[in-house]
């Protein structure tokens, strides 16, 4: 079995992001995109490509990358998740790079990695690995993520012609960003429009299916980092929350739900692990692993928002407290790169079994 | 000394020459090994083991498994293996660790756990079994319940009651009793499955000589809290995909077309991944425990594995209702060991109750997991600081 733990390496870029995140990123500014909508928090963003690097973990060094892999960008999702941070890494720096490198791009892949440009792949966010379909006719494509505010728009394209990815400059079309149930990845709404052809037919598929399937694998890992954050919060609340003249956090009513939400979340971390390691190895499993993570990942990240919000009793229902921003970003990425119940569909085939 | 590994390989290739398990007694065998100090590498030397770093066990075990060598029987002597050994090595005499590490080892001595009474279940320290020292020797009276095993053990591990006057944890001991003292009776207690796996332990007048008390009168909790946290969290070697019940459910599934349906398979796969994500979460605890970091996750996944275990053999009873309408077997057997896979839908489904009770009720594993690994405040307790003879009962 492949290695789950974590490297020394990876401990200690996790504490570079965790602090780059501390630093940058506040709850109250981050829940200000709800009224003054911007398509990621620059700063946050400028910290995690110039100062650390981080957007080429998945390219190679001679494209210009660093050269590491999916277990570190992992590593970064988790504490993107801990922090809701509103930062395009996982459309950009993951999905969209992966279908560059697929490719063997190398005219934009360079600038992708260093964060200069960002890129997005332009498909329903709903949209996953095996169940997709190319833009077809007139009509603009959405709800697309990572689109607002993006350079490149990589845009898969079905007509008389057969099936093409083309790469399309932002400046050349129209992207209309769309009122959004989680603003800190904010959706949009893009008009086609004609640009260079990166690949055709199978190519050009096995290109889209790749970022696909390392999107959904490594949102699990964003998904974990923000349960896991919900439930330190939560713990950290309960404890020093006082009614009936003892902590709310001594009550076996409260105890015992957090206990369960710790189990799940645990799990949750497990499952993200493996789902990372066996993209990282190219791993036989490596769909049964996405399959998992995804269906499991997603609900207990919902679910240990909502603990979170109803174990703040009150200012849990409150704009003030950040606690909204998790439950909005673990709800909307439930529905991300394929709902559970489509992944427990995917996955029964693939294990042997079926209706 | 030399690398541990090229001495341990060489004592494992001596003790397999002078000693073919093919020829030789499983006992004899047991018993050679002890002896070479292969029965647990992190134990002393002269007490089954090499004063090595634990982790060399398991190397042992897979060269043991390649050449066909017998272990000693985990299913049977469990408590012995788990529990009792690593307590004695501990804090046993030296007498007690030469008197019974090894036939321990060997299965000569299947040993069992007199700890839970009618009236200590998930409150263990209220044990009220009386021991009373004269001389050098403890009687004792009481009565135990729950004891796995008891019908073939030839000694106990026993919680007794020394001193009233303190508060609980404080008036404890710790012993190591011979079940053939006449004054044992051990009765079938028959469970929901219509099997007797467990018994009821009566103890009329039992002596036990001082020299068999573990740790210092009065230490009995400590004693046996450590016993508890040695226990090394049941993981096995890594579980394989589908091993417990998801497995046999999923066979089922492939097996018999008739069974499926559409909303069947939607409950089926959400616990077939929950049994997943378990196996991974044990599969990381085992290798954080090979790089010697073992997480506090083990208590929390044994709430995993109860309810997986009674909600799969639950529905496995619903997607065949003719065959879940029958039991295969209502006689009252008492089996040497457990067997949670072994028998028909009905009877997995009706032990697997237990899983959620023997070792640490849920309910309990939750206040532990909310306290000791979340940190959250323990429990208001009516009989903090009162002597146990004024603790209502």
């Amino acid at each position: 079995m492949t290695n789950l733990l974590y490297t020394d390496i990876e401990d200690a870029l996790r504490e570079s992001v965790r602090g780059a995140m501390e630093r940058h990123l506040d709850p109250h500014s981050t829940t200000g995109i709800y009224d003054e909508p911007k398509p990621w928090e620059s700063k946050a963003w400028q910290s995690l490509t110039e100062e650390l690097g981080v957007a080429g973990l998945l390219v190679p060094e001679d494209s210009g990358g660093v050269g590491a892999g999916p277990r570190e960008a992992a590593v970064v999702l988790e504490e993107i998740g801990r922090a809701v941070a509103p930062v395009p890494y996982l459309t950009s720096s993951v999905i969209a790079t992966q279908v560059l490198l697929q490719l063997g791009e190398s005219e934009h892949i360079a600038s992708l990695a260093a964060g200069e440009t960002t890129a997005a792949l332009v498909l329903p966010w709903a949209a996953r690995p095996g169940h997709w379909s190319p833009a077809q006719g007139t009509d603009p494509v959405k709800p697309v993520a990572g689109a607002v505010g993006a350079d490149l728009l990589l845009i898969p394209v079905a007509d008389a012609g057969g099936f093409q990815l083309q790469l399309v400059k932002a400046a050349d079309t129209t992207v209309d960003p769309l009122v959004s149930f989680d603003m800190t990845r904010p959706l949009a709404a893009v008009t086609l429009a004609s640009g260079e052809v990166l690949a055709t037919g199978e190519e050009a598929q096995r290109a889209v299916e790749a970022g696909l399937q390392a999107g959904a694998a490594l949102l699990a890992s964003e998904q974990y980092g923000l349960a896991r954050s919900c439930l330190e919060t939560t713990v950290d609340y309960v404890k020093n929350r006082i009614q009936f003249a003892r902590p709310i956090g001594s009550f076996q009513a409260i105890k015992h739900r957090l206990a369960d939400l710790y189990l799940e979340v645990t799990q949750a971390g497990a499952a993200a692990r493996y789902a990372a390691a066996a993209l990282a190895d190219d791993d036989p499993d490596k769909a049964v692993a996405i399959s998992v993570a995804q269906a499991y990942c997603s609900d207990v990240a919902v679910h240990a928002a909502e603990e979170a919000v109803q174990l703040h009793g009150g200012n849990g229902m409150t704009w003030e407290y950040p606690v909204h921003l998790y439950l909005k970003r673990a709800k909307s990425s439930q529905l991300a790169l394929g709902t559970p119940e489509k992944h427990r569909q995917d996955l029964g085939p693939l294990v042997n079994i079926t209706t | 000394m030399s690398d541990p590994k090229t001495m341990l390989r060489q004592r494992v290739d001596e003790l397999l020459a002078t000693h073919d398990p093919a020829t030789v007694s499983t006992t004899e065998f047991l018993g050679a090994r002890f002896d070479a100090g292969l029965a647990w590498v992190h134990f002393p030397e002269g007490h089954g083991g090499l004063g090595l770093p634990q982790e060399y066990n398991d190397l042992v075990e897979t060269w043991m498994d390649e050449a066909g060598a017998p272990g000693p029987e985990r299913s049977r002597n469990g408590i012995g293996l788990g529990m009792v050994a690593p307590t004695i090595m501990a804090i046993g005499t030296k007498e007690q660790q030469e008197k019974y590490l090894r036939p321990l080892y060997t299965c000569e001595e299947i040993w069992c756990q007199l700890f839970s009474e009618p009236g200590a279940g998930s409150d263990l320290a209220a044990v009220a079994t009386k021991a009373v020292l004269s001389g050098d020797t403890w009687t004792v009276d009481g009565q135990k319940v729950w004891t796995s095993g008891a019908h073939h053990a030839k000694r106990a591990i026993l919680v007794a009651r020394t001193d009233i006057e303190v508060p609980k944890h404080a008036g404890l001991t710790y012993f190591l009793v011979d079940m053939e003292d006449p004054g044992i009776e051990v009765r079938p207690l028959r469970q929901i499955t219509g099997e007797a796996e467990f018994n009821e332990v009566f103890l009329n007048g039992v002596t036990i000589p001082d020299a068999d008390r573990v740790g210092e009168t009065g230490e009995g909790w400590r004693v046996a809290t450590t016993t508890l946290n040695n226990e090394r969290v049941a993981i096995g070697s890594g579980a394989d995909r589908e091993a417990g019940h998801i497995g046999v459910l999923a066979e089922k599934w492939r097996k018999n077309p008739a069974i499926r349906s559409e909303a069947a398979y939607h409950e089926l796969m959400h616990w077939w991944i929950e049994a997943e994500v378990t196996r991974l979460t044990g599969e990381r605890l085992r290798q954080q425990l090979e790089v010697g970091q073992p997480g506090p996750e083990g208590s929390a996944m044994k709430l995993a594995f109860a309810t997986q275990a009674q909600a799969i053999t639950g529905l496995a009873i619903e997607l065949d209702p003719d065959h879940g309408l029958l039991y295969d077997d209502w006689t009252m057997h008492r089996p040497d060991s457990t067997d949670f896979l072994g028998r028909d839908v009905g009877f997995r489904y009706l032990r697997a109750k237990g899983n959620s009770l023997e070792g640490g009720s849920s309910e309990i594993l939750r206040n532990v997991v909310a306290e000791r690994v979340l940190g959250l405040p323990a429990e208001q307790r009516l009989d903090k600081g009162i002597p146990f003879k004024d603790v209502p009962r």
